[in-house]
């Protein structure tokens, strides 16, 4: 059988493909995820980039391991916070109840690498509003 | 159960009511996030506390999701307010189905 350039092409294409797949395979996965995170709290609403949530973070983080970080959107009733490029993209899920006095919280988060990290806010009148901040990560905080 | 976990809180003792007041809690856990590996590389499951919520007389003030992302020895502070004299309630829920409970009285005069 005479193999041609072309089907040559083909195979290595394919086997690029194959080869690249898991890696793939595994940022499309957090990708989803994020989707998915997103999709579940803002149930299918657009999210856009607001003024109304500030993310207040260092920009650049010695230990991965403990970044704090500060989401303020006043007038809200519910805020997500995710990092992007982390192995699960969800960090915290707050709810202010009727005895916030702001709606703004502090905690400390683990971030795998220099990455995004996104605060989503569904504001008082129903609409979702984004932020977002990057951080400089030196020493990575997942483990491994 | 989680070994040592012990919650700390710090609540003013008194406020005027009314007053919005600055709550921080932090409770020692390690909150293993399922990606580290032990010294065989066995990957270490995953153990966390996934609930947090403060309430005051009954009635909520902020009610937390935790994911794996949140550090060791979870910190939240937040800032609550207050209408009258009454308990202010810290529950946490551990994976393992355990649950720690703090609370600090506050008054106002």
């Amino acid at each position: 059988m005479n193999i041609t350039r072309r089907q040559t092409l083909f195979v290595s294409v394919g086997a690029a493909a194959f080869f690249a797949m898991p890696a793939f395979a595994r940022r499309l996965g957090a990708e989803l995820d994020l989707e998915a995170r997103t999709n579940e709290f803002t149930e299918g609403a657009e999210v856009v980039d607001g003024d109304g949530v500030v993310i207040k973070a260092p920009e650049i983080a010695e230990n991965g391991n403990t970044v704090p970080i500060e989401v303020s959107a006043p007038g809200a009733s519910a805020l997500i916070v995710m990092a992007l490029g982390n192995p699960n993209p969800g960090v915290v899920r707050v709810a202010f109840g009727p005895l916030a006095a702001s709606q703004s919280v502090s905690t400390r988060i683990r971030l795998a690498g220099t990455q995004d990290v996104v605060a989503i806010a569904k504001m008082a009148d129903g609409t979702f509003q984004r932020a977002s901040a990057t951080v400089k990560v030196t020493i990575g905080g997942c483990g491994g | 159960m989680a070994d040592g976990v012990k919650p700390r809180v710090k609540v003013p003792k008194s406020a005027s009511a009314g007053e919005a007041i600055t709550i921080k809690t932090l409770i020692s856990h390690p909150m293993e996030s399922g990606q580290r590996k032990d010294a065989d590389g066995n990957r270490i499951p995953s153990s966390i506390i996934h609930r947090f919520t403060c309430d005051f007389n009954g009635e909520n003030v902020i009610d937390v999701d935790l994911l794996p992302a949140i550090s060791t020895n979870p910190y939240f502070e937040f800032e609550a307010t207050v209408p009258a004299s009454g308990e202010f309630k810290f529950t946490w829920h551990d994976d393992d189905g355990s649950v720690y409970e703090d609370s600090k009285s506050i008054t106002v005069g």
